[in-house]
């Protein structure tokens, strides 16, 4: 008994701290994951149900068993031919009532029509390219792997793919939709509540694949319109002299073949718009966080903490990097 | 049959027992020693062969998903790097998949079925010694490229394009598509033969209606492997072309479509499933009406849910795409056919818990083992018709809520049965019973160390940690229930340790048993244990279902077969009148050698398209030698 | 009977013996081949840099550590799947098209303007060549130079190599690498871009 209760409380210990989790499709903060949770909770508890009744009906079986009997009559196996009728019957009735119900859900589950931003999301082996288009060019901008939103208003998401196939998956905030290389996948997203959703891709796109998640961070209108305003500006320019030499720097080494920092001459787009990274909260797509130590450590050498993922190890020395770093950090 | 002109034509009806035994012996038995191991078409040799390689396969797979619990068991791990835990996943759920649970089920039916019917042979014996060469070849393949570290690492589905030309380089890909190959033709083999040999050999009267359960579960699984490995052989063909030739079936930007694979493969990879899963009803069905002293309740009813299980099986397959975007109306017809198919298996399980409760239930080690199968099927049933909801889904699709939902139907839905199958059958197919005592335990730890195993992965599927990852940050609240999933992997495979060296110890030192030691009721408990090469001294005829339940004193016989060539009664297809008396092929070599010769080109083939042609030659040169007249007397029949 | 129970267990004894020593011995060649290589090592990677090319720079000779890797990025088809990637990454096709050339020589002709050797095209990508062909030595690493330099060697190859990729996911503008492509375009002759060949100093 008492082993069987202090198993009963390590699961609930388990379960209640997977409830707080970031990545939990139990902490439902956005519209979409909120129903998806009512949905789940209710077929569980019937399922959960209907299993248990199964336990029951097979431990009186073998219980039964105990008083010796002749084998059965046939008007007892009539009687047990009816109730395994009305076994199925009722089986039949609790199917197409959790049918029903899925079906509801995914119509309220159904693409906003008055989806005010798009965001246009292209997964890449291993991170996330988020453009945020405008009809103006020139506030359009592009960021990786972190993408804010503003607060209780839908979200329009289009799903493409630049090599394989990808998945988007926020579970807080919705359930999944594929990127797809050849088409156009779309998934509205709405936070009811501010605050930092973690997501992770969710179909084997190769080798960084555990190593490939996103954040979505929903703010306040007038805080993501500042966010925005700030991302669509031309990168900083700082004035501490090893972020300017860590910026010739970048320009000078193979980093800027691959790198877009807009307002110098960096234009690759391989990898990564840099253009903001100071202000991101991790790097690598979610592998660390974004401290000037951790940017230092992946510039130095990428392919340890993320073995197989495209950006090379570049040598450079000791104060080629300290210069990098500063100038990585100063990006804000 | 009844050529009162020839004289001196020996047919069983001449002979007393011993004399029909010693004749009979003489002209079905297979040589001692290499040769008569290469060229044997004894069904039991070849059936034994296949589920000892099959179970091989099983205890390899085994470690490397051990590997894989090693590796997860703490978060940023550096046991086993990313390239390498691709592999291992890939080659854990294709050996499984391809190279154990099909196989397996297949290699229990091509032992015991024609037992079961009351045949001498299983149908097209050559074909069937084929089979197991080719399925050899094709594990072999598979073992020998992961040793080589270029094991394919595409997962055992290889989605494309990451197992395209493009992004998956090298010969990776190109193995596993071939290995599929192989394992399909042997899969297709055993199918045929087992539609055949149970549409026209079975014993004089045993009409459609008295068939035992596990051969009817049998029949709609060949047809089942019959209708949906054409997919998958042309889903991997088409890669293979994709891949070597240049071909643009999955390269969208010359009107190719990455999502055509996923319905190729998931129209063959739902079926599947059933595949695997109704051998294990079948044996389910054997081994509760055994245990429970009776005959099964609903004999009908559990043979239509069979079948509407095998019809269902092909209408659901996109439940595995309901996350690519798709029409939703299209999306939740699969919703609704996934959820119907929970009908026909909840009829079975309401005909066995009747079973149960109007019988007088033995908790021997194979009943201990079905009951097991009870309790985890219906979680993992249940867990099916949630995942079947597309917006259940949305969350829990490529999470580990699908592992833990396809580990306990698979696990649970046919391994726990086959487990009980092979204490059942053991006996049968050896001559001496497996260890009780041993039996019980493992049953313990394995029944235990899988649930404590698997459960955890609902709750970390729920909890956002998605499938396939090698390690997972330390910032997740993963980690201690993944520690915890990892020592219980440890007693599921002590579970398993303790099975397999019951099967050795009682291989040589069992307690020996005799024709019927659980007092079952089919017709492969009529002949000795382990039986003789001819299977039955006479053919039974059957007056009812368990036939050894209805006549318990002497089962009623048939006679006049041939007792100097090879001879078994052909019967119609579902009165099971005896039509004729059919010969049946000898030992032979070729089969072996057409192995060789298909094995030689579909390797070659991956390297090079010119292997087609060329390497035909030889499969030509050895299929003319195998169908070659050899002047044996049963060209005369 | 107990004795054909015990010749069977000596039968499958037998099979599972052979089994586990083939795979031993595979597992034992696996662990000679050369992995796949993410990361160079910095000591490898500066040493694969000091390519010992002769005065005027056309060709040369490779740094003994190439010979000591094994002569790799020839051979190891993830390398070559790389060096196809940093092509379209890099820009290669704005002069090189999809390797019949264009503002830049051919790749397919059959004609190497430096020669065939892997050296002499690594040396071209990191160094630059005459009439336009810009130094990627600090744009790429060394290793993508030569993971690179290995893919368009297999463009121009004269036969089929194992390990070369296939197709691309994109539109098809002439056969995969490894359908020996630059066989099928010999006849058509040597087009250089220039008729001068020499350096122009």
């Amino acid at each position: 008994m008492k082993a069987g209760a202090a198993v009963v409380l390590f699961v609930s210990a388990i379960l209640i701290a997977g409830c707080n989790g970031a990545q939990s499709a139990l902490n439902a903060e956005g519209a979409a994951a909120v129903q998806l949770k009512h949905l789940i909770i209710g077929i569980v508890v019937v399922c959960s149900v209907v299993w248990a009744l199964v336990m029951v009906v097979l431990v009186l079986a073998l219980l039964r068993a105990r008083t010796p009997r002749e084998s059965p009559s046939s008007e007892s196996e009539r009687r047990m031919g009816k109730l395994v009728t009305a076994a199925v019957a009722a089986t039949v009735v609790i199917i197409a009532g959790l049918t029903i119900a899925s079906f509801y859900a995914t119509r309220g589950l159904g693409m906003s029509e008055d989806a005010t931003l798009a965001i246009k999301v292209r997964g890449q082996q291993w991170w996330w390219q988020f453009i945020y288009d405008d009809v103006d060019p020139a506030k359009s901008f592009q960021t990786a792997n972190e993408m804010h939103i503003p607060v209780g208003v839908d979200i329009r998401i289009e799903l493409e793919s630049s090599d394989v196939i990808h998945s988007f998956w926020v579970p807080s905030l919705a359930g999944k939709r594929d990127l797809i290389p050849g088409r156009q996948n779309v998934i509205t997203i709405r936070a009811e509540r501010p605050g930092v959703y973690r997501g992770q891709c969710a179909e084997f796109c190769g080798l960084q694949h555990s190593h490939m998640a996103l954040f979505v961070i929903a703010e306040d209108m007038a805080a993501y319109q500042r966010w925005a305003a700030a991302q669509r500006a031309s990168s900083v320019s700082s004035a501490d002299p090893e972020a300017t030499a860590g910026k010739a720097l970048f320009m000078r080494k193979p980093c800027a073949a691959c790198h877009t920092i807009r307002g110098t001459e960096a234009s690759g787009s391989t990898g990564p718009d840099l253009t903001h990274v100071g202000s991101r909260q991790t790097i690598a797509a979610g592998l660390l966080d974004n401290t000037r130590g951790s940017l230092a450590a992946w510039i130095a050498d990428p392919q340890t903490l993320k073995p197989g993922n495209n950006m090379p190890m570049v040598p450079l020395s000791s104060d080629e990097l300290r210069q990098l770093s500063a100038y990585m950090e100063s990006l804000k | 049959m009844t050529n009162d002109n020839k004289p001196a034509q020996p047919t069983d009806l001449m002979f007393g027992d011993d004399e029909l035994e010693r004749r009979l012996a003489q002209t079905w038995r297979t040589p001692a020693g290499v040769w008569g191991a290469l060229t044997t078409v004894d069904h039991k040799i070849i059936g034994r062969r296949y589920i000892v390689t099959a179970f091989v396969f099983l205890a390899l797979g085994g470690l490397l998903a051990l590997a894989m619990r090693l590796q997860l068991a703490q978060p940023e791990a550096r046991f086993i790097g990313p390239d390498r835990y691709n592999q291992i996943f890939t080659m854990h759920g294709s050996n499984m998949m391809f190279l154990f649970a099909v196989p397996v089920m297949e290699a229990m039916a091509v032992y015991l079925v024609p037992l079961m019917v009351g045949t001498r042979n299983i149908a097209f014996p050559r074909l069937n010694a084929f089979s197991y060469w080719i399925y050899l070849a094709g594990g072999l393949l598979l073992w020998i490229s992961f040793a080589l570290d270029t094991a394919p690492d595409v997962g055992w589905f290889a989605y494309v394009p990451l197992s395209g030309p493009q992004y998956g380089a090298g010969k990776r890909a190109d193995l596993w598509a071939q290995m599929i190959t192989f394992t399909e033709v042997a899969a297709l083999a055993v199918a045929v033969e087992i539609v055949v040999t149970v549409f026209k050999q079975r014993a004089p009267g045993m009409s459609l209606d008295r068939i035992p359960l596990f051969v009817w579960s049998m029949l709609v699984t060949a047809f089942l492997v019959i209708m949906a490995m054409p997919a998958i052989m042309l889903a991997s063909s088409t890669l293979i072309l994709d891949r070597l030739v240049g071909t643009h079936f999955y390269n969208p930007t010359e009107g190719g479509d990455a999502l055509l694979w996923q319905h190729l493969f998931w129209f063959f990879g739902h079926p599947e499933v059933y595949i695997i899963f109704l051998p294990a009803v079948g044996m389910v069905s054997t081994i509760i009406a055994t245990f429970s002293r009776r005959p099964v309740f609903g004999y009908l009813p559990l043979v239509m849910a069979l079948i509407a299980t095998g019809l269902l099986a092909f209408g659901l397959w996109v439940h595995h795409m309901f996350v690519v975007g798709l029409p939703k109306l299209g999306e939740s017809f699969f919703t609704a056919s996934s959820m119907a198919i929970a009908i026909p298996a909840g009829i079975q399980i309401f005909c066995w818990l009747a079973t149960l409760w109007g019988g007088q239930p033995v908790l021997k080690t194979p009943m201990l083992f079905v009951l097991g199968f009870i309790v985890t099927f219906v979680i993992g049933g249940l867990t099916g018709v949630m995942v079947a909801s597309v917006p259940f889904d949305t969350q829990v699709h490529d999470t580990y809520f699908v592992v833990a939902h396809f580990h306990y139907v698979l696990v649970g839905g046919a391994v726990f049965p086959l487990l009980g199958a092979i204490y059942y059958w053991f006996p049968k197919i050896s001559g001496r019973m497996m260890s009780e005592t041993l039996g019980r335990w493992a049953f313990a730890l394995i029944f235990a160390g899988f649930n404590l195993t698997f459960f955890p992965m609902h709750i970390l599927g729920l909890e956002g940690m998605p499938r396939r990852i090698y390690t997972y940050q330390p910032e997740m609240p993963w980690a201690g229930m993944n520690m915890f999933v990892s020592f219980s992997a440890l007693i599921l495979s002590l579970g398993f340790l303790v099975f397999f060296v019951d099967v050795i110890r009682s291989t040589r030192s069992g307690q020996i048993a005799g024709e019927n030691p659980w007092g079952a009721s089919t017709l492969e408990w009529a002949t000795s244990s382990p039986p003789p090469c001819f299977n039955f001294r006479r053919i039974p005829v059957v007056g009812a279902r368990d036939p050894l339940w209805s006549q318990p004193e002497e089962l009623t016989v048939a006679g006049g077969l041939r007792t100097d060539r090879r001879e078994l009664i052909v019967s119609s297809v579902v009165e099971a009148q005896p039509e004729a008396s059919e010969s049946s092929p000898r030992n032979s070599i070729w089969p072996l050698l057409a192995a060789l010769a298909t094995t030689v080109m579909l390797i070659w083939s991956i390297f090079s398209p010119w292997a087609v042609i060329w390497g035909s030659i030889p499969i030509g040169i050895t299929l003319t030698g195998w169908f070659w007249p050899k002047q044996t007397p049963e060209d005369e029949s | 009977m107990p004795w054909e129970v015990s010749r069977e267990f000596f039968d499958r004894a037998f099979i599972a013996v052979a089994f586990l020593v083939t795979l031993g011995a595979a597992a034992l060649i696996g662990e000679a081949r050369e992995g796949r290589q993410y990361r160079t090592d910095p000591t490898v990677g500066a040493a694969l840099d000091e390519l010992r090319l002769m005065p005027n720079g056309i060709s040369g000779t490779p740094p003994e550590i190439y010979f000591a890797l094994g002569k790799p990025y020839e051979t190891t088809a993830y390398d070559l799947s790389q060096g196809k990637r940093l092509y379209s990454w890099f820009g290669c096709g704005a002069c090189h098209g999809d390797g019949r050339g264009g503002r830049g020589p051919s790749f397919l002709d059959g004609w190497w303007l430096y020669g065939p050797e892997m050296v002499s095209i690594a040396a071209s990508i990191r160094d630059g060549r005459p009439h336009g062909m810009p130094a990627f030595r600090d744009k790429m690493t060394i290793d993508e130079i030569w993971q690179l330099a290995g893919y368009v060697q297999t463009i121009g190859a004269y036969k089929a190599k194992i390990t070369a990729p296939s197709r691309n996911d994109d539109k098809q503008t002439r056969p995969a690498e490894n359908r020996a492509p630059a066989a099928i375009l010999f006849d058509e002759g040597p087009v250089g871009p220039n008729a001068v060949q020499e350096p122009s100093h």
